[in-house]
């Protein structure tokens, strides 16, 4: 099992643009993600948070026409170096999406050991140790023990957005990204990935991307605004939604636009 | 309209019954054992069946699939995962083209750059021929299988740190692996009744053989010429082997039925 990781490891983006041929849907961010933290990226929708969560593991580049300039630092060290594989680099970046993506044809056991099997090198007692250790930490083990050989795809939608954090989790990276991981989930789903982010916090530092606010004030730190590609706001996230410092964010916190 | 499409159904379905009910009523009366176990007889004679053919058209068929159906899958999952440029184009627009080309064009070209060259008539010929007839289609089966793999599923497996060419095997091919055997089967059956390039190339064969460098007989080449021979007792064989051909091209119909169920029972 891992050890908390080092408390000065950090995220930090640096004048980051990220473009579509040549538009650029992210302008010039820079932002700090502090090491145990949760970080909310809010914004109304088409103001480039979604894409700018994916410039952080490289996931921007597969796009048709994605590109980047700037620098994402993890750890002090730039992942766009150019000695950096970015296949590598997902292994410690675990990521997951708005709609659970399962791989249907896997049982639940091999979604959340697939992480670990393409890295290869493991004995079977350390699979099993790997899969029940990120199948707790995703607070899915007790429903799940018994079925572990089971299709993922019998899985209810929340259980199954657990299983993506799990599988995404199972690999040990260091950093979360979760794209608006409740965003297809009912009220009782919602709520088990929100505490989920306080438990996950202690060992991973989380950044997620949300159109909802309370989520956002429920489960995060610091909050980041973005309108239309622009970083307005970041701040811890009580100050930031009591006392926002430019007007935008108050206009979008208090429902005025957006 | 209703009842004019209902009419126009009607006619399909029944053309393909009349077919079955003719050649039952024609072929099944000469369906027994030795028919599936026998050689056939000299002309003239009566009795013998057509287990040269049967053995012959698995052989030929089998190793068409050999050759052709890693080439088609290939094709198709570099078209679906790669074929967005021009060199992707070309290959589809040559499959397309392909896919429409008269048999006997394919028997001719395959005459000509394999029959000639080796002096005679083979059996490995036959196959290669009706590889070249699969693989456009297979292609394009697997192509479009691949295509309908959720774009999301790709993602979350090249996020988690799978490289491109596992996630293209290992989730996206896997994932559409269903559709990709279903259209396999559909191939198999398609060419299993293919006639006109096996007259160039696998010739047909009185004899039992099974050296794929001789000429071989299949189901369709017997149907070929004892349909068109002049005595009663090879027309008689004819229907019959036609009920065999027509059974087997039915039972590889089922199985991709079958395959497709299990498949999403499976995933259920």
């Amino acid at each position: 099992m891992a050890q908390p990781a080092d408390a000065r490891l950090q995220l930090e983006a640096v004048r980051l643009t990220a473009l579509y041929g040549r538009r650029a849907v992210v302008k010039d961010v820079s932002i700090l993600f502090p090491a145990h933290t949760v970080t909310a990226v809010i914004g109304p929708s088409g103001c480039g948070k979604s894409t700018f969560l994916r410039c952080l593991n490289r996931m921007h580049e597969l796009s048709d026409g994605g590109w980047v300039t700037g620098s994402v630092l993890l750890d002090g060290a730039d992942v766009y170096d150019a000695g950096v594989d970015p296949v590598q680099l997902r292994r410690r970046i675990g990521m997951v999406f708005q709609r659970p993506t399962p791989f249907p044809t896997m049982t639940i056991y091999d979604n959340v050991a697939a992480g670990l099997r393409v890295n290869g090198g493991r004995s079977h007692g350390d699979l099993d140790a790997a899969v029940e250790r990120a199948l707790r930490q995703a607070a899915l083990w007790d429903e799940v023990k018994d079925r572990l050989k089971k299709s993922a795809l019998d899985l209810s939608g929340g259980q199954q957005q657990r299983l993506c954090i799990a599988r995404a989790l199972a690999p040990e990276p260091e950093v979360l990204l979760l794209d608006e991981p409740t965003a297809s989930l009912d009220p009782a789903g919602t709520q088990r990935i929100e505490e989920l982010c306080h438990e996950l916090k202690r060992r991973y530092t989380i950044v997620i991307v949300t159109h909802n606010l309370q989520q956002a004030g429920r489960v995060s730190d610091y909050t980041a605004f973005f309108y239309v590609g622009d970083l307005v706001e970041v701040g811890r996230t009580e100050q930031l939604f009591t006392k926002p410092t430019r007007e935008q964010t108050e206009a979008y916190i208090t429902g005025r636009f957006g | 309209m209703t009842a004019v499409v209902a009419v126009l159904s009607l006619v399909a379905v029944l053309a393909l019954v009349l077919i079955l009910g003719y050649l039952v009523a024609k072929g099944a009366s000469s369906l027994d054992w030795s028919f599936f176990v026998k050689n056939p007889v000299p002309a003239g004679q009566s009795g013998g069946g057509v287990a040269n053919a049967i053995v012959g058209t698995m052989i030929i068929v089998g190793l068409a699939a050999l050759i052709g159906l890693p080439i088609g899958i290939g094709t198709g999952l570099y078209l679906a995962e790669y074929g967005s440029g021009r060199l992707g184009w070309t290959v589809r627009f040559v499959a397309d083209v392909l896919n429409g080309t008269p048999s006997i064009v394919v028997g001719i070209f395959a005459w000509t750059w394999l029959v000639r060259p080796m002096g005679h008539f083979s059996a490995l010929a036959g196959s290669v021929a009706l590889a070249v007839l699969m693989v456009p289609m297979i292609a394009r089966t697997t192509e479009e299988m691949v295509r309908l793999v959720p774009h999301s599923l790709r993602e979350a497996a090249l996020a988690l740190g799978y490289p491109r060419w596992r996630t293209s095997l290992r989730i996206i091919a896997r994932t559409a692996l269903a559709g990709i055997l279903t259209g396999c089967l559909v191939g198999v059956a398609r060419i299993a009744g293919e006639t006109a390039p096996l007259l160039f190339t696998a010739l047909g064969n009185l004899n039992f053989s099974t050296s794929i460098l001789q000429p071989m007989q299949t189901l369709s080449l017997q149907i070929f010429t004892y349909g068109t021979g002049p005595f009663d007792e090879w027309h008689r064989l004819a229907w019959a082997a036609a009920l065999v051909l027509m059974g087997l091209v039915l039972v590889l119909a089922l199985a991709a039925r079958w395959a497709v169920r299990s498949r999403h029972g499976a995933a259920r």
